[in-house]
């Protein structure tokens, strides 16, 4: 993340710069006042995911999500907690149904568990990671409203090939780091 | 009818809590106390990540590297109206949201370039984004690989995407 970050940041400076440089600032707190405006968004959302996971938890459902979830949470995460596997479980739920909401403090709860405190990524962090970033929605539902909202005819024409690249997509990525050794 | 499966599935869980004799209330409250804290550590990656997307776009560094890039993907299959959806997936979610919209606009919702748009965005995440956000409470900065994995596999995701949209 840093070298992208550094690369980045110091050409587009640099470019921004030559055609105008005292543009640099405003465009560089123009990020800043998008962060916070999708930041409270985010609280919001978050809070009231968080709530529902809370219950989740406590009621004892979580509990059952994480033995559904064990034939996979067993043989991709090998060797983690029954509490990281549960946080994991839930964060592969929630991104199925496509409630980013849900999936993401899940998923940082996970990588939580599953942290001794170290620098670098385990090879079952970066698998949680990768399955997250290739998405695992069933069903785009906001990509099929837009569609909708524009018209279409068949918005549900793209449920099935948006499968079956998630899959492909997912398969490839479990694939790869899987075939990565750990040091 | 799916629309009525989230606020059902509230209800029931609410009612679980309640039959079990766990505070809802303090459930809620607690876990708005946790979205605080958790903002508060990933917020300030948020805003670096945007910071770092205002630079991309407004350097004109996109809009190169899009045109860089049409070449090689319509080699890959993919058409060349494309390239700057690609290139914003992985790091912005509502960005993409917006080229879509224009794509929509543009060719139609129902055009091989708008399907194809469409199913790329319903199989991909902003990676970047998750790999800073998820990794922002630990110490760890060296995430092995998990970000080029992600992209190669959203590529080719992309790439079979495209080649489903001939015939599905």
């Amino acid at each position: 993340m840093n070298g992208i970050f550094i690369v980045v940041t110091v050409i587009g400076i640099i470019l921004i710069s030559i055609r105008n440089p005292d543009a640099v600032i405003g465009v560089m707190l123009e990020g800043g006042t998008n962060a916070i405006d999708l930041g409270i968004r985010l609280l919001a959302i978050y809070a009231v995911w968080m709530s529902v996971l809370n219950m989740l938890e406590k009621s004892g459902i979580s509990k059952g999500l994480t033995g559904l979830f064990r034939p996979i949470t067993d043989r991709l995460f090998k060797g983690e907690s029954d509490k990281a596997k549960g946080y994991i479980s839930v964060n592969l739920a929630s991104n199925m149904l496509g409630l980013g909401g849900a999936a993401t403090p899940a998923g940082i709860n996970a990588i939580k568990a599953m942290d001794k405190g170290g620098t670098t990524a385990t090879k079952n962090m970066v698998m949680l990671i990768v399955i997250n970033a290739t998405s695992l929605q069933l069903l785009p539902a906001t990509v099929m409203a837009m569609m909708s909202s524009h018209g279409s005819e068949r918005p549900s024409s793209i449920i099935l090939p948006s499968l079956i690249s998630t899959a492909i997509s997912t398969g490839l990525g479990i694939l790869m780091v899987s075939l990565k050794r750990e040091k | 009818m799916a629309a009525y499966i989230l606020p059902a599935v509230f209800v029931i869980l609410i009612i679980i809590c309640a039959a079990k004799r766990i505070n809802v209330y303090d459930c809620f409250a607690g876990g708005a106390g946790d979205a605080m804290r958790l903002m508060y550590t990933i917020f300030p990656y948020i805003l670096a990540i945007f910071v770092f997307i205002e630079l991309f776009r407004e350097s004109g560094m996109a809009d190169f590297l899009t045109r860089a890039l049409e070449k090689p993907l319509s080699f890959l299959g993919i058409p060349p109206a494309l390239a700057e959806l690609l290139l914003l997936r992985p790091v912005s979610g509502n960005g993409t949201l917006a080229i879509l919209e224009k794509l929509f606009e543009e060719h139609g919702p129902d055009s091989y370039v708008s399907r194809c748009a469409a199913v790329i965005m319903g199989s991909s995440e902003t990676i970047f984004y998750i790999a800073a956000v998820y990794f922002s409470s630990t110490k760890i900065r060296k995430l092995k690989g998990a970000v080029a994995i992600s992209l190669a596999a959203t590529l080719f995701g992309s790439i079979a995407a495209c080649f489903l949209c001939r015939f599905l």
